[in-house]
């Protein structure tokens, strides 16, 4: 599947990178302009997520002609090597859809919190644009210097955003997720100056060509998917997860489980397939972790007495069925490999939507009875129908049931497994959905409670239901319309 | 001529009637009403198009690819157009009687959103072409169905609803496994392209036995086949337009559906005999049939009673097709529309006794005859129907099974059959003799539980039109058996052209 990441061959052309640059850098200069700004408003956040949207769609346009493309920057003596293919545009454009969704969410949500921090308001476009600009470098990069680059600022972003709440619980769960997310990067570096010092190169399609089996090549891989998987939340390394969501903001919460962990991950499969592409046992072992990912987060998710905690374990439940994509790509025939990669991206995609449009409804859930915990949600299905509307349509695609992406995505990996005969998989795959069933209709079967008592609640404003119901929609009937999509993952490979 | 519009029109009357109504207010209870029952006709009248245009042998499959090697894909054939016509029928008229039944209670808007969402379901896996899309719209109905089995929202009807949950979801998970293993093993598969896994050759066989099981167990949850079938006597805490759908047309009717289509037109009766699973599937029936009718006996309420006499009436449905022969087929197929008109009769009798007199046990049916004339008329009809007496619907079944019996040459399913037909009298006859001949509060004994005088007539005149049309239809379709276009004349049809071995 390497030849599916698009790293070969090097085709320089610089009116394409224009667009490029403005698509890095266009959240940067929005994040400053809103950090002074500070709009209390939806419309103006709108109209200003509209140009990077426009700015995508240009690069689209410029990209979509052609399997994709590959070059090299030179800045003094450092080299840095990006490309761009089918896989970067759709995760760049589910990273601007999310991202949107949540600067959307926010004034509303900061307007309705009784416990705002008016301070925290004005860092957080700044660091929103920050959080966007270097998801998207991430997803472009393919040498271990800018995916480092972008994987740091990223991290201390998102720490950055987590404690913008400015209570004691969210400054401990931010710091105690700072203190990780620097273990985990200096895991990542060492085993990226292990690779510099064997090989002396740091571009991933020079060090495919250059590697050879040894104990140093498997201790530097060992490190890298170590800190990686750590930041990513893969079972067991997932302890920190739960407590983050707790006290940070809705939006965040969306954002960090729709992108950020999926973007460590991105980076190892990638690492994963370039540097071992047949280390089939360790890849079994990663399949290990995933069938306890999801059978643990399951359980736990199930289990949780507050509805963000029920978000927080389903993610770790979730990241498990990601996970299974090692074990289904490296050291696999290309039948099974072909259909695990299109299940793996669409997993990942439909995650990230119906993930962000859970926390937002949820969001409107929490805001609206002052509850934080499930069984708080008593007979919320007369008061508040749109949030569940949305809420319901998200949980579909986490199950995984038709027509919904999640179902698309399911089926996919479900063939694969059945294909390749990796029956282990298979039973995952089946037990996670029914665990994902379990914990998400006991939210249900709370909300259809008619003889709950009335509590005091306000309903919150039109606004916010919209942009969970529009997130929750994309997720629900996008699975249906893959085709497209499908065929860009696919084209990737084509032209090397 | 392809017109691949019109099943999706069929399709869009009832699934973008859900959002219309899920966007009107709570309150405005006059215009849902005209929403549904416009969108109602509307699909009875586009589906009486597709019935017209199917028999001038016009063209409407519609697909597309969704991932590779699985499609997206509807197609009309006599089969599903059977079930799509019952689908439409019946929508009409339990739309009717739900705006009757729940006037004034709450949660009206959720309830008749996820209804019609349910009916899209249906009709969507009546039209589907393949496997695939048949799944799609198979977990759509458990999903559309959940918010209608807990609507009362008490603890018991969220048990029921878990109970629901746990049993269908299972069963939807089989059943995609299954699929997912065909697909690996032989690609997409259209309904009707028998050919392909027979061409597999006899090495196949052993895992073509295996799929088998699997689908079936997926498919025999919603089926209620014993021993898949506790979900079903619990869900009756639904209302009782609910009840009557889902043991109607919707959730049994589309695990039985489901196996025809399995047996018929994916592995192909001759495939399935040549396995040696038809026998499996006699004994099946046979014992849920058996099973079903002694566990209805024991029922005291009379809901449960009717829901244990589905499970076993729905398995003369796979009694019939597991007979390898015309007279069974056409048994079985026929099975599916008759059931559906008459149970529906019975459950709309039920929900009216609970309405207007409040009973919801046996023994306080005490004389509602007199009191209740039109209802127990109607309910009478649908027992005798249901015990197989002509000319009532029941009896083309019985008698074409007893042929089909005949002719393959298993006399025993003869004794099966006149076991059950003595068991249905059993459970049915007490309740007759109660309505008709026993003196209760009518006659100035006692008092009805919870009286209301709902109408000018016995009843709200929307609880009774309903009752009454299908109470007609349930005879109309025994007595002009052999006219065209009568579900015999298309089970007839379906069996001869399509499905002989």
């Amino acid at each position: 599947m390497i030849e599916r990441l698009g790293l070969s061959p090097l085709t320089i052309q610089a009116e394409s990178m224009v667009a490029v640059w403005v698509v890095l850098g266009l959240p940067l200069l929005l994040g400053a302009v809103g950090g002074l700004v500070r709009p209390a408003r939806g419309w103006p956040v709108a109209m200003a997520g509209l140009l990077p949207l426009l700015a995508l769609a240009w690069l689209w346009r410029d990209v979509d002609s052609e399997a994709g493309r590959s070059w090299m920057i030179e800045i003094g003596s450092l080299a840095l090597y990006w490309r761009i293919n089918g896989l970067t545009l759709i995760l760049i454009a589910l990273t601007y859809l999310i991202g949107l969704a949540s600067a959307l969410y926010t004034p509303a949500y900061l307007r309705e919190d009784p416990q705002r921090e008016p301070r925290g308001q004005a860092w957080f476009w700044p660091l929103l644009g920050i959080l966007i600009s270097s998801l998207s470098l991430i997803w472009l990069a393919v040498d271990l210097l800018s995916l480092y680059f972008g994987l740091e600022l990223m991290g201390l972003s998102a720490v950055g955003l987590m404690l913008l709440t400015g209570k004691v619980d969210a400054l401990v769960a931010g710091l105690r997720y700072l203190l990780l997310a620097l273990v985990g990067s200096l895991a990542f570096l060492l085993g990226v100056s292990l690779l510099l010092g064997a090989w002396g190169r740091l571009d991933l399609a020079g060090l495919a060509r250059a590697v050879e089996p040894g104990a140093p090549l498997w201790v530097a891989v060992a490190l890298l998917s170590a800190g990686l998987l750590l930041k990513a939340a893969a079972f067991p390394l997932h302890a920190w997860l739960a407590p983050v969501h707790a006290s940070a903001w809705i939006p965040i919460s969306a954002l960090h489980a729709g992108l950020v962990v999926k973007a460590s991950f991105f980076i190892a499969l990638q690492l994963w397939l370039v540097l071992v592409p047949e280390a089939t046992v360790a890849a079994w072992a990663i399949g290990g972790m995933a069938g306890a990912a999801v059978i643990w987060g399951g359980v736990m998710a199930w289990r949780a007495a507050k509805l963000k905690d029920v978000l927080a374990w389903s993610t770790v439940s979730q990241l498990g069925y990601l996970l299974l994509a090692f074990p289904l790509l490296i050291g696999t025939d290309s039948a099974v490999a072909a259909l695990a990669w299109e299940g793996t991206w669409l997993q990942l995609a439909a995650h990230g939507l119906a993930k962000a449009a859970m926390f937002l409804a949820a969001g409107n859930l929490i805001l609206a009875t002052g509850e934080i915990r499930v069984a708080g949600l008593a007979g919320a299905s007369r008061r508040f129908p749109l949030s569940l509307l949305s809420f319901g349509m998200a949980a579909i695609s986490l199950v995984g049931l038709p027509p919904s992406m999640g179902f698309t995505a399911k089926w996919l990996l479900l063939h694969a497994a059945l294909t390749g005969g990796h029956w282990p998989w298979l039973a995952v795959l089946g037990i996670g959905t029914l665990l994902s069933a379990a914990y998400v209709f006991r939210v249900f079967r709370y909300s259809f409670i008619e003889d709950a008592p009335e509590y005091e609640f306000h309903p919150v404003p039109w606004g916010m239901d919209a942009i969970a119901l529009l997130l929750a929609l994309s997720a629900l009937l996008l699975g249906l319309a893959m085709e497209g999509p499908l065929d860009l993952l696919r084209g990737a490979g084509e032209g090397s | 001529m392809s017109q691949p519009w019109l099943p999706l029109f069929i399709l869009a009357t009832s699934l973008l009637v859900a959002p219309l109504i899920f966007v009107l207010p709570e309150r405005a209870w006059r215009a849902r009403a005209v929403v549904n029952l416009s969108a109602a006709v509307l699909k009875l009248v586009l589906v009486a198009l597709l019935v017209w245009g199917f028999y001038q042998g016009r063209d409407y499959s519609f697909g597309f690819t969704v991932v590779d090697g699985a499609a997206f894909f509807l197609q009309v054939d006599a089969l599903g157009l059977m079930f799509a016509g019952l689908s439409a029928l019946l929508w009409l008229a339990t739309t009717v009687y739900a705006i009757g039944y729940l006037e004034d209670s709450p949660n009206r808007k959720r309830f008749f959103g996820f209804f019609s969402l349910c009916i899209a379901s249906t009709v969507g896996i009546a039209l589907a072409g393949n496997l695939f899309t048949f799944l799609l719209f198979y977990e759509l109905l458990t999903l559309a169905t959940y918010p209608l089995v807990v609507h009362r929202g008490h603890d018991k009807a969220l048990q029921a609803g878990t109970i629901y949950l746990r049993y269908t979801l299972s069963g939807g998970l089989v059943l995609l496994l299954g699929v997912v293993a065909l697909h690996a093993l032989v690609g997409d598969i259209a309904f009707g392209q028998r050919e392909r896994l027979a061409d597999l050759g006899p090495e196949a066989h052993p895992m073509l036995t295996v799929l088998f099981l699997v689908l079936l167990l997926g498919l025999g949850v919603k089926a209620a086949l014993v021993p898949l079938h506790g979900w079903l006597p619990r869900a009756m805490v639904a209302p009782a337009p609910v009840s009557a759908l889902l043991h109607a047309v919707a959730v049994v009717k589309a695990g039985a559906f489901g196996i025809v289509r399995l047996v018929y037109d994916v592995y192909g009766i001759s495939l399935v005999h040549e396995l040696g699973l038809l026998m499996l599937l006699s004994v099946i029936a046979t014992v849920t049939i058996l099973y079903g009718s002694v566990k209805a006996l024991s029922q005291q309420e009379l809901k449960p009673r009717l829901a244990y006499s589905t499970v076993s009436q729905v398995s003369y449905i796979v009694l019939g097709i597991s007979l390898f022969g015309p007279f069974g087929t056409i048994a079985g197929l026929v099975h599916l529309m008759h059931q559906g008109l008459m149970k529906v009769t019975l459950f709309y009798c039920a929900g009216n006794y609970a309405e207007e007199l409040g009973i919801h046990r046996i023994d306080e049916l005490d004389g509602a005859g007199r009191r209740m004339p039109m209802t127990s008329l109607a309910f009478t009809v649908g027992a005798l129907g249901m015990i197989g007496l002509p000319p009532v619907a029941g009896f083309i079944t019985k008698w074409y099974l007893g042929m089909g019996a005949v002719q393959a040459g298993m006399s025993w399913v003869i004794v099966v059959l006149m076991a059950s037909s003595l068991l249905n009298a059993a459970y049915f006859l007490p309740i007759l003799h109660r309505l008709w001949f026993r003196h209760g509060p009518a006659h100035g004994h006692g008092n009805w539980p919870e009286e209301r005088n709902l109408g000018r007539f016995e009843t709200s005149a929307w609880l009774l039109l309903p009752t009454a049309a299908t109470t007609l239809f349930s005879i109309l379709v025994g007595l002009l058996a052999g006219m065209t276009f009568s579900p015999l004349d298309l089970a007839t049809f379906v069996a001869t052209e399509e499905y002989l071995p």
